[in-house]
Parts: structure tokens; sequence; C-alpha cells
């Protein structure tokens, strides 16, 4: 179980995280709720190992261990949408590429560039090629507003598929919607970010949750 | 069709004509001796070729050019100048490419060779033809002036291309551990392609006027410059100025051809084979 301890940041003058401390379960999806601006992506970038920690420390949660799905969709603009997919599949599971698109609700749509895509079907194709990696890596799965204009029902269907992975999940989201699918809801407020409350999800399923 | 070749030809006519009228104003004299003489004959042979030695007349350059074209000589003349001064251009875009990738990638390479290349931009042309002339054979002058116009160019149009490469991809790159390979062939080649193309159409035209004028200085035995130079010696104006179209016609055929095989590289630009309006 990932502890995090002390973990302390700040950008000049701001101080995003000062002294920050949370334990996190080894499994389920875990929802980071909190204003914007409270420091929730940087703790997720943090935990991606982009950002140097200025004090605090990490515990059972190796950087390399992660896949993070950026703030920012982040497609390359030259790749057609199946290719952003095989990009990051090694040589044997590209031919899974077609599955994923499928799974994003773009079959068919494997031949387009992002500039051909509208804002939610790039979050859609962003987020699978973070699952597509995170599976083939069996990685923590860090999900930085993954829904950002992705309508409920897809929503849905994609957070049963992420849950289909078995992977441990990290989402910052702050949709009731999205938080509602969560095992686990972390209140947060900041800067400096601090964690003031915590609810258990009531999906039928949370409670297969570790101890 | 018939409006499109129109408005391609009207300009073409409107200078030819201001062409035609410059040549009679210089040759105004053997034309109104020969209108007041009522020397048909002389008003023809006016409006046709003007003053040779000064100003040609259109149809005069129209007719040596043609004459040119019927021979081989031509021919093997323009394709040997083009081979050279295009072989030159090629090596210098290879030198320059593997120059900014070096210096894109070590500081030390940057600070040991930027100043270098910024110096080789700023000497005048005729300097490097008068030194290289010392340095190397003389058919290998034009080559070696056309890479060298060429290669800062390319150095930083590419150098360009790599500090302007999206630094959220290069942090995708990163956290997702695409590698050395995956980061170059993936994020890098594709976001200096623009740079590295609108540099090679600027290098192209730099290297080539460079790689003639190069000719011109140093005599190869068949090339366009030593024509120009053989021309300029024996007052043959009206081969002066045939030449110069032949060196314009493969600049602008030069452009085209470059032009054409770099604007497919843009392709993703559009968005992709379908476009649709999404959901």
């Amino acid at each position: 179980m990932p502890e995090l301890r002390g973990l302390t940041l700040s950008f000049g003058p701001k101080r995003v995280l000062e002294g920050f401390s949370l334990s996190l379960p080894g499994e389920g999806i875990t929802a980071l709720s909190g204003p914007s601006g409270c420091g929730k992506t940087t703790l997720l970038r943090v935990l991606a190992g982009l950002e140097p920690l200025q004090a605090g420390t990490v515990e059972g949660l190796d950087p390399a261990d992660t896949v993070l799905l950026f703030q920012e969709n982040r497609l390359l603009p030259w790749r057609t949408a199946a290719q952003q997919i095989a990009d990051v599949l090694p040589g044997a599971g590209r031919g899974d590429a077609e599955a994923w698109l499928a799974l994003a609700g773009l079959a068919g749509e494997g031949a387009r560039y992002p500039a051909a895509l509208s804002g939610g079907m790039a979050r859609r194709l962003a987020l699978v090629r973070a699952m597509a990696l995170a599976a083939e890596r069996r990685a923590w799965l860090l999900l930085d507003e993954p829904f950002t204009g992705v309508d409920e029902g897809r929503a849905e269907a994609l957070m049963e598929a992420v849950r289909g992975l078995g992977l441990p999940v990290l989402l910052c989201a702050h949709e009731a919607h999205t938080l509602s699918m969560a095992d686990r809801v972390v209140r947060l407020s900041g800067p400096p970010l601090a964690a003031i409350g915590e609810k258990r999800g009531d999906l039928p399923d949370f409670s297969r949750k570790g101890p | 069709m018939a409006r499109k070749l129109w408005r391609r030809a009207a300009p073409l006519l409107f200078w030819l004509l201001v062409w035609e009228l410059l040549a009679l104003a210089v040759d105004r004299r053997a034309l109104a001796a020969a209108w007041t003489a009522g020397d048909w004959g002389g008003v023809l042979e006016a409006l046709r070729y003007g003053q040779e030695l000064l100003l040609p007349a259109p149809l005069a350059v129209a007719e040596e050019l043609l004459e040119l074209a019927a021979g081989a000589e031509l021919w093997r003349t323009a394709a040997l100048s083009l081979l050279r001064i295009f072989g030159g251009a090629l090596a210098g875009t290879i030198l320059g490419t593997a120059l900014a990738a070096a210096t894109s990638a070590s500081p030390w390479a940057d600070r040991l060779l930027s100043p270098a290349v910024k110096v080789v931009r700023a000497v005048p042309v005729a300097s490097f033809i008068v030194l290289v002339l010392l340095w190397v054979e003389r058919d290998l002058v034009p080559v070696t002036i056309s890479a060298l116009m060429v290669l800062p160019v390319i150095w930083g149009s590419v150098s360009k291309g790599v500090a302007q490469t999206d630094g959220q991809l290069l942090e995708l790159a990163r956290a997702y551990r695409f590698g050395r390979w995956k980061t170059l062939s993936l994020v890098y080649v594709p976001s200096v392609l623009p740079y590295f193309a609108s540099g090679c159409r600027t290098a192209l035209g730099l290297g080539w006027k460079a790689g003639v004028a190069a000719e011109v200085l140093c005599l190869p035995a068949a090339a366009i410059g030593s024509q120009i130079y053989f021309a300029k010696i024996y007052l043959e104006t009206t081969a002066l100025f045939a030449w110069t179209l032949v060196v314009i016609a493969l600049s602008f055929a030069l452009e085209q051809a470059v032009g054409r095989l770099l604007g497919r590289l843009d392709r993703w630009k559009g968005g992709g084979p379908c476009q649709s309006s999404g959901d």
C-alpha cells in the first residue's frame, strides 16, 4: 500500500504541497476531488516522477510503475488514431490497437489524425492509449480529469473498462458522476494541498477493496 | 481552364512587352534612321534584335535559346551544372542537419560550432569562391560553394525546429518511456520537418545561384557559369541573356520539384483521409 509522507513542493512563491501525507489503497479506483488549482494535478505528476520533490517520500509506488494520463491529451498530431495506440505497445501487441480503438468508441476511425477528432474523441483516445500502456506494463494508472468532454454514458463504459483491467487507479476529477463511480473518494483542498475528508464509494464491488 | 491560362500568361506577356519597348528605346537611333530612310528591312531588324550589345530584344534571345536547345551542348551543360550544384546542396543539407542535431543535443558542440557556422553565413560568396578555388580542384568549386551556402541555412532551420518542439510531447515521450529512437522518430523528426522543408526551399535557391556564380569565376569545362563568362568576354549579350534564362528556368523547376516533394509532409494537418464532424 503506497504511503505518501510529508510531500513538499513549491513553484516559486506558490506552495502547492506542504507536508502532504496520504495512504493509498493498493487496488481499486481512488478518486481525488477538490477545487481547480488545489494541487491534484501536481500530486499526480509527482507520483509519475515528473516533478522533483523538495521534501517527503513516496513509499510503495515507483514512478516507473505508473502511467499518467495527462490533463492535456498530448496526442502526436502527425500520427493516426491507430498509430497513437500502436506507438505505445510493443511490437507483438500492435494487433490490439483496433480493439483499444473500439473501446474508445473509435472503431473504424483508426486512419484519422487528431486534427480531425472532436474534443471528446481525442480525450477518449488519449485515455485508451494510457490504458493500453498501463495494461501492458501492469502499472498504476494515474488519470488526470479522464472524462473532460466525454458524455456520461461513454464515461461509464470506459470506467468499467478501466476497472476491468484490474490495475490500481488514482484519478482526479470534479464531476459528481465520475466521483460516484470510484471505490473511494478523497476530498482535497488547497493550495497547499490537504486531505479534508474521505468517502467510500457506493459501487457494488467496493467491498473487495483491500484491508 | 482558358481563364487560368490567361491569368498566368498575361503577366508574362506584359513583361515581355516592357522588355521589347526598353530594347527599342535603347535602339531608338537605328530605328529612327531606318524609319527616315524608309528602310523597312532595317525597321524590322531593329524590332527583332534590338541593340544586341546593350539590350537584345526578346525575339533575339528566344532565337538564340532555340538554337542552343537544338544542339546537345545546352542540355549537357545544364545537366552537368545541375548535377554539380544539386550534389553540393545535398551534401550541405546532410551536413547541416547533422550539425544541427549535434548542436541541439550538446551545449558544448553548440558553443564550439555555432560561431563557425555564423562566420560561414557572414562571409561574402565571392570571397569564398576565390578562396575555395585556391584550395580545391576547379571542377569541385561549385559543389563546395553550393554546399557551403546551403549548410548554414539548413543548420539554422533544423536547430529552430528542434528548439520549437512541443515540450508537452517530449514530456509525454519521457513519461511513457519511448526511449531515444522512438522519441527521435515520433516526436523530434515530425516536429522539425516543416522547418527543414522551408529551410530547403530557401537554401536551394541560394545554393543554385551561388553555384552558378562559382562556375562563372572558376570556369569548369561544361557549365552554365562558364558559358555566361564566355558570353561576357565575347560581348555576346544575347547569349548572356539566353543562359541567364536557362538558370532562371532551372531554378523554377528545382523549386517546383522540391516543393512538391516536401509538400507531402504536412498531410496530417488536414486531419486524414476521412474528414468528419466527429460526435
